[in-house]
């Protein structure tokens, strides 16, 4: 019952004209930005985040989370319209959605993807809502060593869950915290890694100069590579009634679209997992457990249900350990988290006692950026699909624009515009050699909790590193993220021995 | 390059002439600002200074005090170096819309970082609008009510003992080193990021003492978790009639935080003469006057050259007091 | 793309021990009592950096990664020319903010950018551009009070300032 009045409270803060215009206003650019080839919730939260000092924090994050959902169910606008994912999160839905669209049944799509948005959505939202409080309660034992443990998780998991090339994905961790280090070091009190002894690197590298170059400048360079200027898109006929007609074709792969809503929340809640995997593995496991899985890939409406749902009900898990533990769930919520630092809100055990008007406003907010965004997308897809039609000439030099701005806003310093476009022209050369980038801006926002919480730890300790292990919290998380860090060797050599069994 | 300066003078000339001529009402002053004033704060956002600073802020532009807007930025790299820099290389117009909030890591940071070639006595002397306190404070379960309560506890746990501050060879550290010495402890120091992290290490009993500002701690002060059990002021203070100065007890030590404004040294004394004005009024104002009673600040309004003489006074003692504590070099 | 792999391994592999030299300014062993010195987070990590540059070099060598199998050029003679027209652009808007300010370079890139690259015409180009401009400093400099630099514009803008700041 407390937890329904701490809702209920927190609905008169999201409620507030303010922060009901900016949920409406959030959710719409965010269907937007989704919508766009090349762009997502990440890239959007992260131009946008240095305009959002205009209003009070909880308001920014309230806006922020709104686009954050606005652009999960927008990505689906140009999969299926355009068959280009609008961000990554949206691959999945492709894979149904361009076929459909291409046999005429765009409007299909569209709206089976908005409603099974809404729903993975809604049934997230109330599994957050039941769990956020006990996780919050739990980590209210959190001192420097569980702390610490925790941030070791979310690296392993980057580690041990991701498929891509293992190498890289160290190299990438490894870059972004040496890149947090950048600055003073604050046990010492010394200069550190002020490269050729420029000033500018004395306040540290901020976690937006490397988001903004990778997801603004990289991104953009990346896109008009790929797109090559070109983009064919679909026709699509929508009127009320076919709409109508439409709720009867949910009903029928109702399965669909509730498996992907729990998946989707679950893997969403993992550190780092995110709703890229949670909707392909939802796109998966519909297609393993359907009837009919030879119709999939071929304009099956389960096969956009699935991952739609899944996509949306992820981004809101990835939200739960970000607040409850300080660990974000998603590259998004990662830069979530550190605009956090910036409006001085202390994310993980604590935020729940000492920020709670913050906490379930911001949670009674996402049931409204749902419903608004399932409203919105229905009622405006004809408006988006003129958008679509926008040319990329004048998307990319206005995000480029943008990023310019967003670069200099935070810390007033063209130091940091410099070090954006360097980031910017790296992150897209890497990223053509397939190095994973969201690692990197991970560890930005983790490095400056996870070092200074490691050698308070040792320094209590008086340097034993038992602390980590003995503790009863502590203890275990460290030793999972250990076990998840070398989950990749264990397979190598379950891999090398199955091959000289066959050799033999 | 020179063209377009020569275009962007030529153009610039005819638009001040133009807004000479409109405005010229305005000017009451021998100089005023005519674009916005960066108002630098030497430290991160969220700490005292800065909450301080935003207040000032607040109330010039509640009062109109200035034509022109103070923006606060907060410069907070290498313990204030990246501010003393940034002021430093500020000339002509610049220098005149350039000035700083800071602290005593304006004496400590050029001290231990010679290489920035600062000298902080050559700022221009705007004001020094308080002094914040310090005391010392433990855990409300630690049982602990006076100083041989806690000189007792702390020497039995040696160093296990831990006294939370922000930032090494920071105002913390110089105050824990002076307990350390004057009662033959041995606590272990360990930094935090800013006042409110500590405070919170102390409420949470991750440490056992702190030396925190008022205003950092009277949350948690308020709600009964943690007791302040001595002052390093030269009297007791009024919000805290309970804990006794450290010259109370027998130890000739007080220490304070200077929470100054100053200017860009190349400041013209004109645009300092109007500043010192400006900051004057704010001193004067009832809300800055409600805010120092609230918080429990001290120390009068000076300016010019008898806050060059405060400076010099305390640079000194710095100086002294991160030779005692082997932090630099004599 | 092979030879691409190569070169930026070897390249990151510079960096990593470029950066272990930087971390090596500060103690990077153990402190007694105390724990890890000050540049040993750093240090160390800049060493598993050179690693995994090693590991990925590896990889090359043993052609496992899909970089290293693959002969396509790195970038073809469209994704060069967009790269260089694009990234040129934006590298030159930021240069300009030095010259001319936030105010003056953003116009001149849009212009460059719409008009030129991607020749519409010139009532959408100047439009925008203008928009933007206008938008920009009504959004930063009067509601935000972030100024954003004026480069040598700068007198240009204080009649403005006395009007809306």
């Amino acid at each position: 019952m407390e937890i329904l009045g701490l809702l209920g409270n927190g609905f008169l803060v999201a409620f507030e004209p303010l922060n009901l215009g900016l949920i409406i206003f959030g959710v719409t650019v965010g269907l937007f930005i989704g919508a766009m080839p090349g762009l997502g919730s990440v890239n959007g939260v992260a131009i946008l985040l240095p305009m959002t000092f205009l209003v009070p924090p909880a308001s920014a994050m309230i806006f922020l989370a709104a686009i954050y959902y606005g652009a999960m169910y927008g990505g689906a606008i140009s999969s299926i319209m355009l068959g280009i994912p609008g961000a990554s999160t949206a691959v999945a839905t492709t894979f149904d959605g361009r076929p459909l669209a291409l046999q005429g049944k765009a409007d299909t799509a569209l709206v089976v993807a908005a409603t099974a948005s809404f729903i993975g959505g809604t049934v997230s939202i109330l599994l957050f809502t039941g769990f956020a409080p006990a996780l919050a309660h739990i980590a209210l034992d959190f001192g420097d060593p569980e702390i610490f443990a925790l941030m070791l998780l979310a690296f392993a998991t980057f580690v041990g869950l991701s498929g891509d090339d293992i190498p890289k994905t160290i190299f990438s961790i490894c870059i972004g915290l040496v890149f947090s280090a950048v600055g003073l070091d604050i046990m010492s009190g010394e200069p550190r890694l002020v490269f050729m002894n420029i000033t500018g690197f004395m306040h540290g590298i901020n976690f937006l100069v490397l988001a903004i170059g990778v997801y603004g400048i990289g991104e953009m360079l990346w896109t008009i590579e790929v797109t090559r200027g070109e983009t064919q898109m679909s026709k699509a006929t929508i009127s009320l009634r076919r709409i109508v007609g439409h709720f009867g074709e949910m009903m029928r792969i109702w399965k669909s679209w509730t498996l992907g809503s729990f998946l989707g929340f679950f893997v969403g809640i993992l550190p780092a997992a995110g709703a890229t995997p949670g909707s392909l593995m939802a796109y998966g496991v519909a297609k393993m457990t359907a009837k009919n899985p030879r119709d999939f890939g071929k304009g099956e409406p389960a096969g956009v249900a699935a991952p739609e749902a899944a996509n949306n009900a992820a981004s809101t898990g990835s939200m739960l350990p970000m607040l409850t533990l300080g660990i974000p769930g998603s590259p998004t919520t990662a830069i979530l988290l550190g605009g956090m630092v910036i409006w001085g809100l202390v994310p993980g055990p604590r935020l729940f006692i000492d920020e709670t008007v913050f906490v379930w406003s911001l949670i009674a907010s996402l049931y409204a950026a749902n419903l608004f965004a399932f409203l919105i997308n229905v009622a405006f897809v004809p408006v988006f699909l003129w958008m679509l039609k926008m040319p990329f000439t004048i998307l990319a030099p206005t995000i480029f624009v943008l990023s310019l701005i967003g670069g200099y806003a935070p810390t007033q310093d063209m130091h940091d515009v410099w070090l954006m476009l360097i980031f910017g022209v790296g992150a897209y050369m890497l990223r053509k050699l397939d190095y994973p980038l969201a690692p990197a801006v991970l560890a930005i926002v983790l490095g400056p909790i996870a070092e200074p919480k490691m050698r308070q730890s040792l320094l209590i300790s008086g340097g034993d590193f038992s602390v980590f292990f003995t503790r009863p919290i502590a203890g275990p998380i460290t030793i999972i993220a250990i076990i998840l860090i070398l989950l990749p060797v264990f397979q190598l050599i379950r891999r090398k021995i199955k091959e000289s069994r066959q050799a033999g | 390059m020179n063209k377009i300066r020569k275009i962007g003078t030529g153009v610039a000339v005819a638009a001040v002439a133009a807004t000479a001529l409109t405005y010229s009402s305005v000017a009451s002053f021998a100089w005023e600002p005519n674009k916005p004033i960066e108002f630098v704060i030497m430290a991160g956002k969220g700490g005292g200074a800065d909450k301080m600073a935003r207040l000032m802020q607040s109330v010039v532009e509640k009062h109109k005090m200035s034509a022109m807007p103070l923006l606060p930025v907060n410069k907070p790299g290498g313990s204030g170096a990246e501010a003393l820099v940034h002021l430093n290389g500020k000339k002509g117009a610049d220098a005149n819309h350039t000035i700083m909030v800071t602290l005593n890591s304006f004496y400590t940071t050029p001290l231990r970082q010679p290489a920035l070639g600062v000298d902080p006595l050559s700022f221009a002397p705007i004001a020094r609008m308080a002094e914040d306190t310090f005391l010392l404070w433990v855990h409300k379960d630690s049982g602990i009510k006076d100083v041989d309560g806690f000189v007792k506890a702390a020497k039995a746990k040696g160093n296990d003992w831990i006294m939370a501050g922000t930032g090494k060879a920071s105002e913390d550290n110089l105050l824990t080193d002076f307990l350390n010495s004057a009662y033959g402890l041995s606590m272990k120091y360990v930094p935090y990021k800013g006042g409110g992290a500590v405070a919170k290490q102390l409420a949470g009993q991750h440490a056992n003492s702190t030396v925190n500002n008022p205003s950092e701690q009277e949350g948690f002060y308020a709600a009964g978790d943690t007791v302040p059990i001595a002052a390093f002021t030269d009297e007791r203070m009024a919000m805290f009639p309970d804990a006794p100065t450290f010259k109370e007890l027998g130890k000739d030590f007080e220490y304070y935080m200077q929470r100054s404004v100053v200017g860009a040294p190349k400041m013209s004394a004109e645009a300092l003469a109007y500043y010192q004005g400006l900051f004057k009024n704010v001193f004067d104002s009832d809300e800055w006057q409600a805010y120092r009673k609230k918080k429990s600040l001290r120390g009068d309004l000076i300016s010019g050259d008898a806050m060059k003489v405060y400076w010099q006074t305390n640079n000194e003692i710095h100086r002294q007091m991160l030779i005692k504590m082997g932090a630099i070099k004599g | 793309m092979r030879r691409a792999e190569l070169v930026t391994a070897l390249l990151m592999a510079a960096l990593s021990i470029y950066l272990m030299v930087k971390s090596a300014e500060l103690p990077i062993g153990w402190v007694p009592d105390e724990g890890p010195g000050g540049g040993s987070f750093p240090f160390w990590l800049s060493a598993a950096m050179l690693l995994s540059c090693l590991w990925i070099l590896y990889n090359w060598y043993r052609r496992t990664s899909p970089p290293s199998q693959s002969d396509e050029p790195f970038m073809d003679s469209y994704a060069a020319r967009s790269f260089a027209l694009a990234g040129g652009g934006v590298t030159a808007m930021i240069a300009l903010v030095h010259v001319v300010g936030m105010y003056g370079a953003v116009p001149l890139f849009l212009i460059f950018y719409i008009r030129f690259l991607g020749r519409h015409s010139w009532t959408t180009t100047v439009s925008i551009a203008v928009g933007a401009t206008v938008g920009a400093f009504f959004f930063f400099d009067v509601a935000l009070r972030i100024v954003l630099p004026k480069g040598y514009l700068e007198p240009l803008f204080i009649p403005l300032y006395s009007i809306f700041l």
